[in-house]
Order: C-alpha cells, then sequence, then structure tokens
C-alpha cells in the first residue's frame, strides 16, 4: 500500500465537511426560501444590508489597523528575548485565547458599562459617567482585545526567523540600528504583517457576539445578521446568501494578501 | 527604544489580562454586579459545586473536547503521514483544502455545516438532525487542520533516512511507523491534540450552530446565559478554567521545551562530526 | 573462485524525463570490495538504493543469487544498509540499536545479546551499549551504525558516503578498520564514494561512473595505470590528457614527436588521448629533452612541488621534489610506461589542460555557460528522486 493513500479518510472527511457544505451554501443562496426554485432573490435582498457590510468592513479594518500598531512593538520584543522567555511570553499572549471569548467580552461589557467599573472610578471622582459601551469604539475595542494575538503569533514568529546574520550583516555595512530596522527588518517581516491582518481582519469582519455585547443597534454587522436569518428569522436562504457574500470577501482579501506575500506557509497558531 | 518596547508589552499584557482579573475578582465578590465590590466570599465555588446545570455541561464539554481531539488526532496523524508521502503539487492542493478552516470565518464554517446537517435531515425525513453526533463532527472537523499543521513540520524535520534504516533491517512499513517514527513526532501528535482540546472546549461559534438541544456545551449555555444578567457562579466557573487552561499551556510549554533541548542536542553532536578531532 | 552474487542487467531508472541511470550491467561477486565511484550526480548511489530495494528502475533486472528481485521489498532481502548520516534511532540506546534488526526477527534473547555484544567487540564499542545515541562521537556513531548493520549477518552490506562527515585521520583509519571487517567477516561489501583515494585504499574492485553510464570496472591499480577514457583519467589521481596519433603499436606521437610507448592494439594513425601522470615526468636539462617548456608557476605541497609547465601553449603539471622556479625553461624526459594510450571518446578534449584544476573555475567568468553542479560536495539525492521515493514502499 502506498504511504500516500493513508490520507484517503481524511480527503473523504474533509470532501464531505468542508467541501460540500460550503456548496450548499452556494445552493441554498439561489433558492428560493418558500419554493426551492432557483433564484437571484436572495442576492438581490442583500443590496438591503449593504450599509452593514459596509460598516462591518470598517471596523474591522480599523481594529486590523490598530492590532497591526499594536501588535509589532510587542511581537519584536519578544523574537529579541532569550528563548525561554520567548516560550514563557508566547504562552502568555495565547493563553487569553484559549479562554472563552464570551466571558472575556462580557468582562468588559462590566469594565466599560454605564454603571461599570471604570465609570465607578469616574464618578468616584466627580465627573460625569462616560458613554464607554454601546458605541463603535467599544465594538472596536472588543475586537482589538479578542484578535490581538491573532497578529501577534504571526509577526513573532516570522520576526524571529529572521537570520541575525543578515542584522550583523547590515551592522557590517555600516547601518545604524534604525537603518537595520528600516531596511532589513521591516521588509524581512512584512509577510508576518500580512498573515497577522488576515487572521485579525477574517474574524472582525464576521464576528457578531462582540458587536451584540458592547455595541448599540447602530452597530449591527453582518455576523449579526446572518445569525438572526439562522436562529430568530429563519430564513437560511438570505443567512446563506450573505454568507456566500461573506465568504467570497474574505477569499478576495486572502487573495490580495497572497498577491504581496510569496510566503507558501500562512503563519498559523 | 527597547525599554520603550518592552514597557509597551508589559501595558499590552496588562491590557490582555485586565478582564481575567475582573472576572476572578468578580468571583470571590459577595455580589452579582462585578462593579460593586461586596466582600470577599466563596459561596459563588461552592454555588458552583452544587450547580446541577453548569456542571454537566462542563462534562459534555469535555466529552465533545476528548473524543473529538483523540479522533481528530489519529486521523489528522495518519492523514499527516499522507501528506508528506504525497509529491509537491498535490501537497500544495491539500494543503489548500485543510487550511480552509482554519481560514474561513467561523460563522460561516458553523453556517455551512448546519445547512449540511438540514439537508441531510431532510433528505431522511428526520426532523431534529441536530445533536451530539453533529457537534462531534464539526468538532472534528475543525479540529483535524491543528493536528496536521502540527504533526508535517514534525514529519519532515525528521531524518528521512531513519524510516528506510527500519524498512532496511527488517519492519514492514507498519512496523517502521510504531517502532521508529512515531517517536520522533510524538511531539508533534500531542502538541496537536492538545490544541484540538483547548479548541474543542472553547468553542463557541460553531457549535452554536449545529448543536442540539439534548447536548448542551457550555460556551453555547453561557451564551444563553448571557442574555440574562449573570450569575457570579459563572465567574467562579471562568476562573476555574482559566486556571485549568493555564495548567495545560504550562504542560505544552515544558514539553516544548523538552524537545526543543533535545533536537539541540542532536544537532550538536551531529554538527559536531564536522570540527571532529581524530581522537579516537 | 568467487562466485557471483548480485547482478544489473540492463538496469535504466528515469525520473520522468531525467535520466539518471542508462543501461547498468555490472556484477557482483561473493565476498567482493566492490566500490562504485564517480562525481556528485553520476547515478551510484542511485544503484545502491537499487540494490537495496529502495528504489524500483524503469527497466532492468535486478538479481540476487541468480533470482529476480525487482519487487521484493527491502525488509525481505538479505541486505543491510549503512546510512550516510548513520540513521540511528535516537529513542533507543546504542544496545537497542544494534539489537534493533534482531529483535524484529524475533530471535530469542540469549540469541540477541550474544551476537549484540560480539559486534560491540568487533566495532570497538564494547561498554557502550547504554549510551544515549546523542552522547556520542561521529566515530563512534558511525561504528554503531555498523554494527546495527552487520549483527543481522547480511549477504550484502551497503555502505552510502559513510566516512564523508569524519576528519581526515579518522577517516583513514575507518577506511583500514573497515577493509579489516569485511576481510573477517567474509561478507560482500557495495561502497559508495566520490573520493577517488577512498576508492582505490579499499577496494577489491572498483566501478567507475558519470551521467549514469559505467565508465571502466576494474582493479584499483589497473584503473590507476589504465584508464579507459579522459574522464576516468582525469577523475582518477591528477593526469596530464593530451591529444596524439598512434602511429603504429608502441609508438605514438604528439606534439610533433614521436614517443616509444607500451601500448598496442590500436589503428593506424588512429587519434588517441595520451595520458600522461604529473608524477611519471621527469625534469632535465632542456638539451637532453623530449620536449621542452617554460615553468608558469610553483606550489609547495610539502610532499612534492606542483609545477606547472607550458609546452606549446598547453599545461602540464608536474610532480616533483626538485624546484624549479617560475620562468626557468626546462626540458622533460618520458621513458616508454609513463605513456599511457587511450581510444577518443565523447570525454576528449574535456580535461588535461592545467591551466586551472576544476571545471568550475573555468566556467566562472563564461556568463554564457550554465555551470552544471560539478562541486566534489556530499551528494544530495534530487528532487526528482525524493518524489518518485515518495510513491515507492
Amino acid at each position: 500500500m502506498k504511504t500516500k493513500r493513508l490520507a484517503d479518510p481524511y480527503l473523504v472527511w474533509m470532501a464531505i465537511f468542508t467541501i460540500v457544505p460550503l456548496g450548499i451554501v452556494v445552493y441554498f443562496a439561489f433558492t428560493d426560501s418558500a419554493t426551492g426554485a432557483f433564484t437571484f432573490k436572495n442576492i438581490v435582498n442583500i443590496g438591503n444590508y449593504i450599509p452593514i457590510f459596509v460598516k462591518s468592513i470598517w471596523l474591522a479594518l480599523v481594529s486590523s489597523i490598530i492590532c497591526m500598531v499594536i501588535g509589532y512593538p510587542v511581537a519584536y520584543y519578544i523574537a529579541g528575548r532569550s528563548h525561554k522567555a520567548q516560550r514563557f511570553l508566547y504562552m502568555l499572549i495565547m493563553l487569553p485565547m484559549c479562554i472563552s471569548f464570551l466571558l472575556r467580552t462580557m468582562a468588559w461589557v462590566a469594565l466599560l458599562d454605564d454603571t461599570g467599573i471604570i465609570n465607578g472610578f469616574v464618578t468616584a471622582m466627580g465627573l460625569k459617567a462616560l458613554p464607554l459601551i454601546r458605541t463603535n469604539g467599544a465594538v472596536v475595542l472588543g475586537m482589538v482585545y479578542n484578535y490581538l494575538p491573532y497578529m501577534i503569533m504571526p509577526l513573532y514568529t516570522v520576526i524571529m526567523k529572521i537570520d541575525p546574520r543578515l542584522v550583523e550583516a547590515a551592522q557590517d555595512l555600516g547601518c545604524s540600528n534604525t537603518q537595520v530596522f528600516r531596511r532589513v527588518v521591516f521588509p524581512l517581516s512584512v509577510p508576518g504583517i500580512i498573515s497577522g491582518f488576515t487572521m485579525v481582519f477574517v474574524p472582525a469582519v464576521s464576528t457578531f457576539y462582540i458587536s451584540q455585547k458592547l455595541g448599540s443597534s447602530g452597530t449591527t454587522l453582518i455576523g449579526d445578521v446572518i445569525e438572526s436569518q439562522f436562529k430568530t428569522a429563519y430564513n437560511p436562504n438570505l443567512g446563506a446568501a450573505l454568507s456566500l457574500v461573506l465568504m467570497v470577501l474574505v477569499f478576495i482579501c486572502i487573495g490580495i494578501m497572497n498577491r504581496f506575500s510569496d510566503d507558501e506557509e500562512v503563519a498559523t497558531v | 527604544m527597547r525599554t520603550f518596547n518592552k514597557v509597551f508589552t508589559i501595558l499590552v499584557l496588562v491590557f490582555l489580562y485586565i478582564p481575567m482579573i475582573v472576572l476572578a475578582v468578580a468571583s470571590f465578590n459577595n455580589g452579582t454586579d462585578p462593579a460593586v465590590w461586596q466582600g470577599f466570599t466563596l459561596t459563588n465555588y461552592g454555588e458552583l459545586f452544587r450547580d446541577g446545570v453548569l456542571l454537566p455541561l462542563l462534562a459534555n464539554s469535555f466529552i465533545v473536547a476528548v473524543i473529538s481531539s483523540l479522533l481528530a488526532t489519529a486521523l489528522g496523524t495518519m492523514a499527516a503521514l499522507g501528506i508528506h508521502a504525497m509529491g509537491p503539487r498535490m501537497k500544495r492542493t491539500v494543503m489548500g483544502v485543510t487550511n480552509i478552516p482554519l481560514t474561513n470565518p467561523e460563522i460561516v464554517t458553523g453556517v455551512s455545516l448546519a445547512l449540511l446537517f438540514a439537508f441531510v435531515g431532510t433528505l431522511l425525513k428526520v426532523s431534529n438532525v441536530l445533536g451530539f453526533v453533529t457537534l462531534l463532527i464539526a468538532h472534528i472537523t475543525f479540529n483535524l487542520p491543528y493536528v496536521i499543521l502540527s504533526v508535517t513540520p514534525k514529519l519532515s524535520q525528521m531524518d528521512p533516512d531513519l524510516r528506510e534504516a527500519a524498512l532496511d533491517l527488517g519492519c514492514t512499513p507498519a512496523q517502521a511507523f510504531f517502532k521508529v517514527v512515531i517517536h520522533e513526532i510524538m511531539p508533534g501528535i500531542v502538541s496537536g491534540a492538545l490544541m484540538s482540546f483547548t479548541m474543542s472546549l472553547d468553542d463557541f461559534v460553531i457549535s452554536y450552530f449545529v448543536y442540539g438541544p439534548n447536548f448542551v456545551t457550555l460556551p453555547v449555555e453561557i451564551y444563553n446565559y448571557t442574555k440574562k444578567p449573570l450569575q457570579p457562579k459563572i465567574y467562579a466557573l471562568f476562573t476555574l478554567l482559566f486556571l485549568a487552561i493555564l495548567l495545560v499551556m504550562v504542560l505544552m510549554n515544558l514539553l516544548e521545551a523538552k524537545d526543543d533541548r533535545q533536537q539541540s542536542v542532536a544537532r550538536r553532536a551531529f554538527g559536531g562530526l564536522r570540527k571532529e578531532r581524530a581522537e579516537e | 573462485m568467487s562466485k557471483e552474487l548480485i547482478r544489473l542487467v540492463g538496469c535504466t531508472m528515469a525520473f520522468d524525463d531525467e535520466i539518471v541511470l542508462n543501461d547498468i550491467n555490472l556484477y557482483i561477486n561473493d565476498k567482493e570490495f566492490l566500490t562504485l565511484l564517480g562525481p556528485s550526480g553520476c547515478g551510484k548511489t542511485t544503484t545502491l538504493r537499487i540494490i537495496g530495494g529502495f528504489l524500483q528502475p524503469t527497466s532492468g533486472d535486478v538479481l540476487f543469487d541468480g533470482e529476480r528481485i525487482n519487487d521484493v521489498p527491502p525488509y525481505k532481502r538479505r541486505v543491510n544498509t549503512v546510512f550516510q548520516r548513520y540513521a540511528l534511532f535516537p529513542h533507543l540506546d546504542v544496545y537497542e540499536n544494534v539489537a534493533f534488526g534482531l529483535r524484529i526477527a524475533k530471535l530469542p534473547e540469549a540469541e540477541i545479546d550474544q551476537r549484540v555484544t560480539e559486534m560491540l567487540e568487533i566495532v570497538s564499542l564494547k561498554g557502550f551499549e547504554n549510551r544515549k545515541v546523542s552522547q556520542l562521537s561521529g566515530g563512534q556513531q558511525q561504528r554503531v551504525a555498523i554494527a546495527r548493520a552487520l549483527v543481522n549477518r547480511p549477504k550484502v552490506l551497503l555502505l552510502d558516503e559513510p566516512l564523508g562527515a569524519l576528519d581526515l585521520r579518522l577517516r583513514k583509519d575507518m577506511q583500514q578498520e573497515l577493509k579489516r571487517i569485511q576481510q573477517a567477516l567474509g561478507i560482500t561489501f557495495i561502497y559508495v564514494t566520490h573520493d577517488q583515494e577512498e576508492a582505490l585504499a579499499m577496494s577489491d574492485t572498483v566501478v567507475v561512473m558519470d551521467r549514469g553510464r559505467i565508465q571502466q570496472i576494474g582493479r584499483p591499480e589497473d584503473i590507476y595505470n589504465e584508464p579507459k577514457n579522459a574522464f576516468v583519467a582525469d577523475f582518477i589521481g591528477e593526469s596530464n590528457i593530451l591529444d596524439g596519433v598512434m602511429l603504429e603499436d608502441y609508438a605514438v606521437k604528439f606534439f610533433g614527436r614521436r614517443f616509444k610507448c607500451v601500448d598496442s592494439g590500436f589503428e593506424k594513425n588512429e587519434p588517441v588521448d595520451v595520458v600522461i601522470r604529473p608524477e611519471d615526468v621527469d625534469i632535465v636539462s632542456p638539451e637532453d629533452g623530449q620536449l621542452c617548456g617554460t615553468v608558469t608557476s610553483v606550489t609547495f605541497k610539502g610532499v612534492h612541488y606542483d609545477t606547472i609547465v607550458d609546452f606549446h601553449g598547453f599545461k602540464w603539471l608536474i610532480q616533483t621534489t626538485e624546484f624549479h622556479p617560475a620562468g626557468s625553461y626546462i626540458g622533460i624526459h618520458l621513458g616508454p610506461d609513463d605513456i599511457h594510450i587511450m581510444h577518443r571518446s565523447e570525454y576528449s578534449g574535456l580535461f588535461g589542460d592545467y591551466s586551472s584544476y576544476s571545471a568550475e573555475y573555468d566556467e566562472i567568468n563564461d556568463p554564457d555557460l550554465y555551470p552544471e553542479d560539478i562541486s566534489e560536495e556530499v551528494s544530495e539525492p534530487s528532487e526528482n528522486e525524493e518524489e518518485a521515493a515518495k510513491d515507492e514502499d
């Protein structure tokens, strides 16, 4: 038996439970919910949700950029530490990701609420309570909070792999520390930036819980709409259509990202 | 610049852990509002252990996590072996497919599986198709890529001659795997299994779309809970889970440290060959 | 009279369009120390792997004791391999590594113990049983690899450049050691190397290969003294290779002069390649010389001087213990024994001129040439070979 046949059960599994479901999404997207006939109605109805799409993309974009700005110095710092320290810090960064993001988001509610912890301090100082929650800012904060590790990890992985001898060579050729960073380290870290950006943007654009808890009706995002189509409104066809568009959107993003990176490996968890 | 990075990193870490601290503190709070401290107490923990609803849910999550990670590890390791033996073009395609559950938004994965099950349900004329099995299938599906991505690098790192040496010495391919290869890739298998377990335990979005009313996992129930005001015993639960996951992570960390040490010793021993003095 | 043990008949190995072995015909006798020698990419490792069962030839037969074994997998062949990087099992100690094959064969524990102990003694590793593999030096790991293979009492031992990673002196000691073990145990050794000194030192038979073809088979002395073509002459030791014309038996003409030589059997006036070893050339005064030329450079090599001499635009290498400074005008004398004649081949004209020692050096300055990787590095399997290997089991 050839060894590569060992992967066959897995391939069958993936075909049935990954590829086929995506096909079914497409099927439902083009099917009328009542009659089951082929229709473009669902796709057309998406037009109603364009503002929501735009908002989702916008908030996700802002969150991704903030994550990039915050995440880069952290990744850079960790990559420069000793082996043991790196492993320890990496674990610290990863740990929150493994713990229920529902509860962590709820904690932010407790922090940001009008009668929450932060406002507790604010009012204690005699100032008026700040409207922190139910704003776009709160949603962005929630996204950044939840997805920051997804930015730091690929960045760290890429920076850490940069051959230290390249840095030495640059120094040998006369570069100051800033120049070494600007001319050698940063350009080489670009695949990590792209990877991290993708890993933040994709979940951010499709989230539905963060916007519910930290946002208001004005911050309904596309994830919320899809969820409601499946759970409350029970229009799986529209939900499927929206999912399809979301998927295509993500696909396009990744395609653009891959254009800029010739790294075959996506730096994953 | 270095100190700025250091301080910045510390601030970011604080930022990441603030909610945990809030929740941990709230778990000891003698009151329901985490914002209002009403005295230290352990009653929340007591209530947690006496709770007839939460603990069974935790058990459910555990069961799904254990079973799905074991199955995903077995299936995924086999897959990794097969993928490793493929030519480059086939390998790239399969790895591309493997990446789909990772890069797809969770909501799309959840929705697509829900639709699949609904479709099958109508085909088989079954009305309540969602349940333990669908949940398990979904968990295995999103765990598989983690296992594969943990094991394949270990396969690539392994000296390919080792397997051939085993064959040369009389092992059938199966024997070669169980007597030699598996020892080399074990760190990858274990890390893939632990990763799957953790992801499974914590999964909310995908489970939310494929679960049935007869078998609910903890994160899904917490979502339903969070629609009403939270009971403090949930904070207690959270704190305990946090400590448990911390333990698992420390474990993984130690395993990696041991593996790294072994690799560097091996590398030094072989690298030393090139500078060998004729002492024998 | 040794009996024939292995025979390769018309073996060809092709990976997609690349032909790695081209019609190889070879037989190997029992108890023989045979070396496959050639530059990187010549197909020697591929041949070894075919004998070991890790590759199947695209066409042709592999016969063992008269039986066709093309389809027999490695774990069923009476053949064991010593791998280039030893491939010792890191999770087992020395004893268990050596005992591995015996355990798979389900031999009784007492016999395993006896054979392992005996083998460790033979390779001078008594006392090392419980050491971890990573705690061993390179030479020690090497010997464990040899012990692990030999303890199974194979009919044939395959060795894939096993000494490449060792220090020079240790390598020489190990060469003698391997030869001693081979003769003591009476096992056929098939050895692969790109180091011609090593091949000459250890082998009963040397098989010189290049680009998938066998160039010459023979005893080390014969290969050295009577190379068949310019490739072999150049690969083994240093050679000055000139264009000449065979006037008649025992007489050859080159550089416009007639020389007596000891070869015969060529056509009258056949164009030939003339090989003259650098150490065979006597330097004399210009008046007494059969040819005269100017020394262009001298390098002190310890044992001798490498003296490059220009004769009518063609550079010779002469190895001599006398010092003749650059610029001096010298004569040379060649006895009939010092001249060796070969038929012309596809290799004629490619080697033998000492403007530079290596072909790559000439090619460095030529932007139109895509240089082949003919460096003397340890050969790695090409990507194609790896791919093909993946489809095998």
